[in-house]
């Protein structure tokens, strides 16, 4: 491979780890904006999403890769259940661990959500075992730039990759529609900014809550079956990661921002990708957080953030 | 059952162990201005928590055209026709001025109803009309205001509490302010106004009480609280 190519290849790496990382990244940044709460569970809604659809797969006997009208009709159903029950089981966890402390100092939620992530990790430990977990390419995988242009090159791009990327933009596009358009959209950016002020709107600011939670949990559970089909492996603290990343991704973008948390999720994505191939794998952990680091001591509220008192 | 729109019976309301409301009563009807003055900390603005529900009384009654709202939360009693331009404003700093008046219609389905209460607020502040889509934050503090009462009237509601609607504004301001509240009035809005501002207040309203210390110590039509000489002693600055 040329030095170009190396530069291409990191390029495509960066962006398509960074679509997957920014949807991760949305779920903490919208519960952020809306009750303030930093959900250190939510990245292992990403490995349920992993899991769930595995067994959704599994529960239907597929075993290799799909083809054709089997491929589209079950990958399609098997999305958005996934999305669905990651969704419903995000809301969930904040009716029963969060919700009973809305009123309470900020640090009881937040130990709360530690301790639920924990919770999660267990029972999927003891649901799916705890050694790595294979997922087989259902999703078939094609060489996209050699076979479908005869290209001669070394730069892989393949049908799994842009899955990642035909799955992960509409679903941002779609959010930011519904955010910026849609009246329970408009509702939520209210209830951000001012929950007392939407509440004598008439807007039933624990129904935007329960909605936000549903919506963040779906797009993690929906990070997680893209990456099954693109990396085809996992264990049950894979969300740990996952979450660690994405998290800081939201930080970087300005937390409660979402515009920012996509920004984040691609720039950390970039990042991660040439430091793994310029430096070392086990470099970029300690550079992703250098950088976080630089960025909360010049600019603390993140790229895109405005300070505490204007969020979302 | 009681006829009048809104009524609060011996109201208890507490912040915490503060007790702030200490038995209120007041009732104001269909049609009427009625001003709730005081000094600052009288309790004017726990009232008005009481009655949109952001705060629960702990003994007492508050009903609308009889109907208890005690203890329903926020978003329901303004679904009963409760709108509010709270203490603060309380705008929407990131949406657009237009998405805060979208916002205070929340509740309603009825879309042609809705444009024609749009038109309605921009014919009383056209100011708002200019500045549309600019975000709510970077209205100046009359603007706002303007803006907390459009938006309150979007909802159409059967009461309107107006919470020191004149609180830092310029004296040009105020007087437009209070002329749009006697206008939105004779078109037929019932209205609870707090002040401290008692003068403008007590020119504006049909009638008025005074609260100190969470208690109402006076009540009574707003011309004879302008004469009466412990109000002018206390609140209108007159020796």
């Amino acid at each position: 491979m040329s030095p170009t190519e190396v530069l291409i290849q990191q390029l495509l790496n960066g962006l398509t780890i960074g679509a997957y990382l920014a949807l991760i990244a949305l779920g903490y940044t919208m519960v952020y904006g809306i009750i303030e709460l930093i959900n250190f569970a939510h990245g292992d809604l990403f490995t349920f999403g992993f899991l769930i659809s595995l067994s959704l797969f599994r529960l239907y006997g597929a075993t290799g890769t799909l083809v054709g009208f089997e491929l589209v009709w079950l990958f399609t159903t098997v999305l958005l259940l996934t999305m669905l029950l990651t969704g419903i089981l995000n809301v969930v966890i904040d009716r029963i661990a969060y919700k009973p402390l809305r009123k309470a100092p900020r640090l009881a939620p937040l130990i709360t959500a530690v301790g639920m992530s924990f919770a999660l990790e267990n029972i999927f430990a003891n649901w799916y075992g705890s050694s790595q977990i294979n997922y087989p390419d259902f999703f078939p995988r094609i060489d996209i730039l050699r076979e479908w242009f005869q290209m001669d090159t070394y730069i892989l791009f393949t049908t799994q990759d842009l899955l990642l990327v035909g799955v992960t933009i509409p679903l941002m596009i779609g959010l930011r529609f519904f955010i910026q358009r849609t009246k329970l959209g408009k509702a939520m950016r209210a209830s951000a900014q001012n929950a007392n002020a939407a509440a004598i709107m008439g807007i039933n600011v624990e129904r935007v809550i329960m909605i936000t939670f549903f919506i963040g949990g779906a797009l993690a559970g929906a990070a997680g079956m893209i990456f099954g089909n693109f990396l085809h492996t996992g264990r049950y603290l894979m969300g740990f990661d996952a979450g660690l990343f994405a998290f800081t991704a939201a930080v970087f973008g300005g937390i409660g921002n979402i515009t920012g948390a996509m920004l984040g999720g691609l720039i950390i994505g970039l990042i991660k990708a040439f430091s793994d191939q310029y430096l070392a794998a086990q470099w970029t952990r300690a550079v992703i957080f250098a950088i976080l680091i630089l960025v909360l001591v010049f600019r603390p509220q993140g790229l895109l953030g405005q300070g505490e008192a204007e969020k979302a | 059952m009681s006829s009048h729109m809104l009524e609060l019976q011996n109201v208890h309301s507490f912040y915490g162990h503060i007790h702030a409301l200490k038995g209120v009563s007041l009732h104001v009807d269909q049609g009427e201005i009625v001003t709730l003055i005081g000094s600052n900390g009288a309790g004017k603005s726990t009232t008005i928590r009481t009655i949109s529900g952001l705060l629960h009384p702990r003994r007492g009654t508050v009903t609308l055209e009889g109907q208890s709202i005690a203890g329903l939360p926020a978003h329901q009693v303004a679904g009963l026709g409760v709108g509010q331009a709270p203490e603060g404003r309380w705008i929407f700093p990131k949406l657009t001025v237009l998405e805060n008046l979208e916002m205070g219609a929340f509740s309603r389905k009825d879309t042609d109803g809705i444009a024609d209460d749009l038109e309605y607020a921009f014919s009383l502040f056209p100011r708002l009309k200019e500045r549309l889509n600019q975000q709510g934050g970077t209205l100046s503090g009359g603007e706002q205001q303007m803006l907390a009462i459009g938006r309150a009237l979007m909802a159409r509601p059967r009461l309107l509490l107006l919470d020191e609607p004149s609180m830092g504004l310029a004296p040009m301001l105020v007087e437009l302010i209070f002329d749009t509240v006697a206008s939105i009035n004779r078109q037929g809005m019932t209205i609870l106004l707090v002040e401290q501002n008692a003068l403008m207040a007590l020119q504006v309203a049909h009638r008025g009480y005074v609260l100190q210390t969470g208690e109402i110590v006076l009540g009574g039509d707003a011309k004879e609280l302008q004469t009466n000489e412990q109000v002018r002693k206390a609140y209108l600055g007159e020796e």
